[in-house]
């Protein structure tokens, strides 16, 4: 398994431009909301959180669809699935691999972009307290949604239907723990829905990918 | 030593029935050459045994007992030759195979530090055959090993298969060409 994850991390490494556009994509989109909005910070402010979490969600969908697409087109997925792991096992470390590539350095950058739109600095660690679990969901959510899409004729469509749908609960406890007085239960129901999907997401993806490749 | 084994074997695609009643004994040493027409179901009878398609009907056993009943440590028992290369572009020749030896018995020795891009079709067939050489697992599945392959690669093959078979190994191939493989028994689909 840590052998599958450091491959994949040299595979993104090499197609460095593919890993730095979820990146650009997150900045620039929620960069355009003070040019729609004006810079005034009463507006601003009250909804960075909201603006920082649902541009981190469609970024960190537009690696998803080459996350198995690229191993099953060339034949690699075969091999993967007879590299000794269980199928719940290599797309647990495409999950990891995911995160590693996608959810931290979105976590990484969203500290500064939130700011940038006027959220109170005091709130930050809060943000980055949810969008840790939410990045990580998301990972799960979406490995799933890419294993189950892999094969149909418009994959990159359906992957955001289906994922989408299931982070709306993660959304809404995700901005309401950071709007909220009181945010620990919010936080406890994320962490809930992550120990939740942990077990369950890569369970459901390797029986997908198995279905793929028959 | 292991035997491989397969009874009554069959497989559908869809709702088409592939073959069935397949039978064979792969014994340590042995090699298999599967011959038919296209459509015939060598490719789907060699994902059987790897354990990718499922089987309808029929057993497979490594020893005596069910291969397929432990994906994860028949999956090791295996090295796997699709019709695709399964090479990543990206990466160099030496990162995907890291034996030497296996490189140098496919005539790839001098290119370790090339991206596999640079590399022509027949170079890359032969990288995901040198993947299989250094596997070091008892069964090569392998499915058209010659696609692409000029003559010179083809009497390479001969020895590596050669040097496997000795050493106990088995081989399960579907082809179209003639094998240079001494000894081994044809199955018709």
């Amino acid at each position: 398994m840590k052998r599958l994850i450091l491959r994949e991390l040299r595979l993104s490494l090499r197609y460095a431009s593919d890993t730095a556009a979820a990146l650009l994509f997150f900045v620039i989109a929620a960069t355009l909301f003070p040019f729609a909005l004006g810079p005034g910070p009463e507006v601003l402010s009250a909804i960075a959180p909201g603006i920082v979490w649902v541009c981190a969600l469609l970024a960190a969908l537009l690696p998803l669809d080459r996350l198995f697409g690229a191993d099953y087109e060339d034949g690699s997925l075969d091999l993967l699935l007879l590299s000794g792991t269980t199928a719940g096992g290599v797309a647990f470390a495409k999950t990891i691999a995911h995160w590693l590539t996608t959810g931290f350095p979105l976590l990484v950058i969203a500290g500064p972009l939130a700011i940038m739109l006027r959220m109170p600095a005091a709130q930050a660690p809060l943000l980055l307290l949810t969008l840790a679990p939410g990045t990580m969901l998301l990972s799960l959510l979406g490995t799933m949604a890419g294993a189950i899409t892999l094969g149909a004729r418009r994959a990159a469509v359906l992957m955001p239907l289906i994922t989408l749908p299931l982070m709306i609960p993660v959304l809404i406890f995700g901005c309401a723990a950071i709007a909220s007085p009181h945010p620990k239960p919010a936080l406890l129901m994320l962490a809930a829905m992550l120990v939740l999907a942990l077990p369950l997401a890569p369970l459901a993806a390797g029986a997908a990918l198995r279905a793929a490749v028959e | 030593m292991p035997v491989l084994e397969v009874q009554g074997l069959a497989v559908f695609r869809g709702e088409r029935l592939v073959f069935r009643d397949i039978f064979f004994t792969l014994p340590p040493g042995g090699a298999i050459l599967l011959r038919g027409p296209n459509g015939a179901g060598k490719s789907s009878l060699l994902r059987a045994v790897a354990g990718l398609t499922p089987k309808a009907a029929g057993k497979i056993l490594w020893d005596g007992e069910d291969a397929l009943e432990d994906l994860p440590t028949h999956a090791v028992r295996l090295a796997w030759l699709g019709h695709l290369d399964a090479v990543k572009l990206a990466l160099t020749v030496a990162e995907q195979v890291s034996s030497p030896a296996a490189l140098a018995a496919l005539g790839l020795a001098g290119y370790a530090e090339l991206p596999a891009k640079f590399l022509s079709a027949g170079q890359k067939r032969r990288l995901a055959l040198a993947r299989v050489a250094a596997s070091g697992a008892p069964l090569w599945l392998l499915d058209e090993p010659t696609n692409g392959l000029d003559t010179a690669s083809i009497s390479l093959l001969a020895g590596i298969f050669a040097t496997h078979r000795a050493g106990g190994g088995m081989i399960l191939a579907s082809t179209h060409i003639e094998l240079n493989i001494p000894g081994a028994e044809i199955l018709r689909l």
